[in-house]
């Protein structure tokens, strides 16, 4: 027996899917589904459980209660047949540092049982992919965190997962890094392959993710594609002033007034409308001179803001 | 830019589970063998070292003091032939346990790399069978090394004392297994460093009828030989080598020890990576 054929509906579904360490609740009974070729994200500040979630889709964690299946079987239960399906990118990685680029790939596939002259062949796929040619017959320890991230993925990808599992695959990588990352990534997505991503950057979830769950304290608190969170939660636009630390606070009543919904933040205030540059120009009309201010677009912070009060990366 | 681009035929029509589910021991332990010859050169130096050093220092050395003021011997025989079995023992069981030691401490704490291997269909159980038999392998090829210096030195002699080389990897695998299980159970490395080496190794070397007969000892540190499974081992390949009078209920009893400690061993490692690795 195989596991589930996909097309059979969703790829991962969890119904009050919860786990507790002693008094301490990290998953707090939440729903979700996860359709095949669907780039899924859990997006959270640290310790929201989104870690958990995945190591326990990735049958490496059992759960205190709720129901899940993966690939129509329960982790619990069938552990090996779930992990076969599964390409799994730690949030730490944990490659094989005394081995070459090449030998940890050739390593990681016979753990799935792969043929040696399968493992040749894609290895040479895999260095291209991940842009690693010229490195293949250096140890590990002597790669940058960009490119070690990326073998990582690289290695995920030898069995050609059902599923990418990615947790935080950009923290602690450089601006020109990550994008290198990301293009890989839509690649993968373009030819099929079902992404579940965890990670605290609203940028990256807005990039990445056709649909996402915002996690707070183990408890889902929205659920929709990232435009659509953004049309539900926040307005179009944001205007973001600045008056200095002390007079943030002292504007807040007379700033409240002007728009939908403010949000006053340490160092600057938050405004929303569906039209900025008009509230901008209230707000000098009503002779507060604010010394910086910009009009963006609303993102993915600021829905989190709303639904939490707190920003993502304090 | 780079366009050669991924023909993909996905993880259901090429992962072959229940090959995994069979085979998967054999796949851990030869990453770990394929690991371990890198170090090739050191470790067959090491082989070689060893035996040179105990038995030009010990055999040799205190052999000749020892037949000098005994003149039928030990237990009837040459110092070196009574010494040779539990060197033999002693070195195999040190280096299996040695050789699970590293990698265990490696594959959970240092990077972690157990955790890898277990995101893929091979479970818990398999990556400890895995350690445990790369580390019987190196055992088997320093075994086989120092028996042959022993021949060289005259230390043990006849086609039967082939028979040592069985019996002494049956008895490291035993205490390996039990080893395997204390790395992954203790999970403060200094701590368990300090208990192997100073608790385990040590007292095991000294107390357990290497370099001389345990019965020599006082009953209340006779005890600890019994514990041992380098004294059975000793035992063992004493009677397989020269003789060594045992009768067929003691044999029996050395190797239902070892046995059981082989088992207990096994199940104590198979919870603990199993704990560690879903934690």
């Amino acid at each position: 027996m195989s596991v589930k054929d996909a097309s059979q509906g969703p790829l991962i579904s969890a119904k009050g899917l919860r786990k507790e360490y002693g008094a301490f609740t990290a998953v707090d009974g939440i729903d979700f589904h996860v359709n095949k070729g669907e780039s899924f994200g859990f997006l959270g500040p640290n310790g929201a459980g989104k870690s958990t979630t995945m190591r326990i889709i990735a049958a490496t964690l059992t759960r205190t209660a709720g129901e899940i299946t993966v690939l129509g079987k329960d982790p619990e239960k069938s552990g090996p047949e779930i992990r076969a399906h599964l390409g799994v990118v730690p949030q730490q990685d944990n490659l094989d540092n005394s081995l070459t680029v090449e030998d940890n790939l050739y390593v990681y596939g016979r753990y799935f049982g792969l043929s040696k002259k399968y493992i040749r062949t894609k290895i040479e796929e895999l260095l291209t992919f991940a842009q690693l040619e010229e490195k293949r017959g250096v140890k590990v320890e002597a790669l940058s965190g960009g490119m070690k991230r990326r073998l990582t993925i690289a290695r995920a990808l030898v069995s050609e997962p059902e599923i990418l599992m990615l947790d935080e695959p950009t923290t602690g990588l450089d601006p020109q890094a990550r994008h290198i990352l990301w293009d890989r990534l839509f690649r993968l997505k373009e030819q099929g392959v079902t992404l579940l991503i965890t990670t605290h950057y609203m940028d990256e979830a807005e990039q990445l993710c056709d649909r996402l769950i915002v996690m707070d304290k183990g408890k889902i608190m929205a659920e929709d594609s990232p435009a659509g969170l953004i049309k539900k939660y926040s307005t179009k636009e944001v205007l973001e002033v600045r008056f200095g630390s002390d007079r943030n606070a002292q504007y807040s009543d007379q700033l409240r007034a002007m728009c939908e919904r403010i949000e006053v933040l340490p160092d600057r205030v938050l405004m929303y409308s569906d039209d900025c540059e008009e509230l901008l120009h209230q707000v000098v009309l009503a002779g507060l001179a604010p010394t910086t201010s910009l009009v963006r677009r609303s993102s993915l912070e600021d829905v989190f803001l709303r639904l939490t009060g707190r920003t993502l990366v304090e | 830019m780079a366009t050669k681009e991924f023909t993909r035929k996905g993880s259901l029509q090429i992962v072959d589970v229940p090959k995994v589910l069979r085979n998967g021991s054999f796949y851990i332990a030869q990453a770990r063998i394929a690991n371990m010859l890198q170090w090739k050169w050191s470790i067959i130096g090491e082989a070689i070292a060893n035996p040179m050093f105990y038995l030009l220092s010990v055999g040799i050395g205190i052999g000749k003091f020892v037949n000098s003021h005994q003149a039928k011997g030990i237990d009837g025989v040459k110092y070196l032939v009574f010494l040779a079995p539990a060197l033999l023992a002693s070195a195999c069981i040190i280096g299996a346990s040695n050789a699970v030691m590293h990698p265990t401490l490696e594959g959970f704490k240092w990077n972690k790399n157990f955790f890898a291997m277990n995101s893929t269909p091979i479970s818990a159980r398999q990556i400890a069978n895995g350690v445990l038999l790369s580390a019987v392998a190196r055992a088997l090829f320093g075994t086989i090394i120092y028996y042959l210096a022993l021949l060289l030195f005259g230390g043990v002699n006849g086609l039967h004392s082939l028979w040592l080389l069985p019996a002494t990897i049956f008895s490291a695998a035993a205490f390996a297994a039990m080893m395997l299980g204390f790395c992954a159970a203790i999970e403060n490395s200094d701590l368990l460093m300090n208990i192997v080496n100073r608790l385990l190794i040590m007292p095991l070397f000294l107390f357990s009828g290497t370099f001389y007969s345990l019965s020599t000892m006082p009953k209340f540190l006779q005890f600890i030989g019994w514990l041992s499974p380098l004294w059975h081992a000793t035992e063992i390949g004493r009677w397989i080598s020269y003789g060594h009078h045992i009768s067929a209920l003691g044999i029996s009893i050395h190797f239902a020890y070892m046995s059981i400690m082989l088992v207990s061993g096994l199940l104590f490692s198979h919870h603990h990576f199993k704990r560690r690795l879903s934690k």
